[in-house]
């Protein structure tokens, strides 16, 4: 102990104190504030990007999710469609049958009312062809009858004879 | 490092590697050198780790004791005695001549600076301390000067650290290797032992305290031969730095708990206050001797071991003191970082009881 006090240097200890005071003032505001808070910052800064890509992990797995439930609609969608278009084909190739089949049923009508005034017309035609022919015959027959006066006589008679009848 | 005290000793290799070092002869050598003579090796070792240990006034790298050369430095005096007195300590010609100054004279005597008249000499009371009057000495010292160099560095390294940080968050530079540390410091002393909330404040006098005694230790191991921290006056500072920031930091629970121990009888607080008071002043006080035996003692052990090569004399003596030595550094560089782990955590320590925070009164 009295050789711990009789080697203490007051100089030294003063310009400890002086020296050592005067560097943690000057690495206080040159090196430990700015190194502490860059390194704060850095771990912030760290925590922040974890919570950041921990976030975009689940809004990723949120994201497919809905993509999934997207497919998923639009699948159901898509067969909902199907099945529509289905639907329609098949109703319009129906209402098609039917339109073809009234359609037809029309044209064969028509044709066959054309057939049918065609027949008359050709029935007229050939009834009137047939009443000149027989007028003609008739005129020949008559004016053949006729050409003596016997027979005209007894045509006369027949014919009255047939009105009575009548 | 073991080159270090091998040289110290090895003079006569030395002279040939002196070259690049400036030296200084001392005026009447051959004097001297005859006087020196009949000194044994046991003395001359006890002088040499004595001179180790000690501060001193020149930076000396190596000596030739039978020439009486020293090679080095000198470095300023300053000494307060009626009046600023500087010169250089190459007056003293290391403790052979009287420095005479404006009419005084000054003898340097172990490593002080004792005010003698113009013969020169020293008083001696019974027990073998110079009596003469001691200027106070400001001396700029070998320690001053470590310190100074110490610090210079710190500054570089710890603001170019600080530097690099401005550039992005990944650090460059030499400073990169102690961010670490840095980081080491706030989570693992300051953190635990200050508390989250409050450990900031502390932190640049922790970061600068730890670094500074750690360095200052490293250079102790090095071929420079200080003994900066294994000096009282050095670990002193740092412990009274300490005491009184933890003083002024401490929070009316820090008092209470010191004169009013809360949780206890009354006649009890009256005991437990002057041991409160006394544990005040022991903590810083550890932490002073702490620092200095243990350098002190690191540095005078490892020069005993290298000593033995000189003591033995004989190739396995020597060989077995130079791989004894060789470990015993190894030791010593993980005690210069211990050393300044323990005197930053107890430092931590010491503020984080100054301001804990009791939010219920608990029983002690």
């Amino acid at each position: 102990m009295d050789k711990l006090i009789n080697d203490f240097s007051f100089g030294l200890f003063f310009w400890q104190i002086t020296l050592f005071i005067l560097l943690l003032l000057l690495l206080r505001k040159y090196a430990w504030k700015p190194i502490l808070n860059a390194v704060n910052d850095r771990e912030e800064g760290i925590k922040n990007a974890l919570a950041a890509a921990e976030n975009a992990k689940k809004e990723m797995q949120n994201v497919t999710a809905d993509s999934e439930k997207l497919l998923k609609e639009a699948r159901t969608e898509r067969e909902a469609m199907l099945k529509e278009a289905r639907e329609i084909k098949d109703k319009w190739i129906a209402d098609s049958k039917e339109q073809a089949k009234v359609e037809g049923d029309k044209m064969i009508k028509q044709a066959q009312a054309t057939i049918e005034s065609e027949k008359k017309a050709a029935v007229a035609d050939i009834k009137n062809q047939v009443a000149e022919l027989s007028i003609e015959i008739a005129e020949k027959v008559i004016k053949e009858q006729l050409s003596n006066k016997d027979r005209q006589l007894k045509l006369v008679d027949d014919m009255l004879g047939d009105i009575k009848l009548n | 490092m073991r080159i270090t005290y091998f040289t110290k000793f090895l003079f006569g290799v030395l002279l040939f590697l002196g070259g690049t070092v400036f030296s200084q002869e001392v005026g009447h050598n051959s004097k001297k050198a005859e006087a020196h003579e009949p000194i044994g090796v046991q003395e001359k070792i006890d002088g040499d780790i004595q001179h180790h240990i000690q501060d001193s006034h020149s930076f000396t790298f190596f000596s030739d004791s039978e020439k009486g050369i020293h090679y080095g430095f000198s470095l300023p005096v300053i000494l307060w005695d009626n009046g600023l007195k500087v010169f250089s300590s190459s007056k003293f010609h290391h403790g052979e001549t009287l420095a005479e100054v404006d009419g005084s004279y000054y003898k340097l005597y172990h490593s002080k600076i004792y005010k003698t008249n113009a013969e020169g000499i020293i008083n001696y009371d019974e027990s073998h301390h110079a009596t003469n009057v001691k200027p106070i000495d400001f001396s700029i010292t070998k320690n001053v000067v470590m310190m100074f160099v110490t610090g210079l560095l710190m500054f570089l390294l710890f603001s170019g650290l600080a530097k690099s940080f401005g550039k992005g968050p990944i650090a460059t530079g030499a400073g990169r290797f102690f961010e670490p540390i840095v980081l080491y410091i706030r989570d693992d002393i300051a953190k635990p032992n200050i508390g989250e909330k409050k450990y900031k404040r502390f932190m640049p006098y922790l970061l600068t305290v730890f670094f500074f005694i750690w360095f200052l230790n490293i250079f102790g191991l090095t071929p420079l031969g200080v003994n900066v921290t294994g000096n009282i006056a050095v670990t002193f500072a740092l412990a009274i730095i300490t005491f009184i920031i933890t003083q002024f930091s401490g929070n009316r629970n820090y008092w209470k708990h010191i004169f009013w121990m809360p949780g206890v009888p009354v006649p009890m607080k009256f005991i437990l206050a002057p041991i409160e008071l006394l544990g005040v002043f022991i903590k810083p006080f550890a932490l002073m001797i702490r620092l200095y035996a243990n350098i002190m003692a690191g540095h005078v052990v490892l020069m005993s071991i290298i000593a033995l090569v000189f003591t033995v004399q004989n190739w396995l003596g020597g060989g077995l003191s130079m791989v004894l030595a060789f470990f015993l550094s190894l030791i010593e560089l993980l005690v210069a970082a211990l050393q300044a782990y323990i005197f930053t955590l107890l430092s931590a320590l010491y503020f984080g009881f100054a301001v804990e925070e009791h939010e219920h009164d608990e029983a002690h």
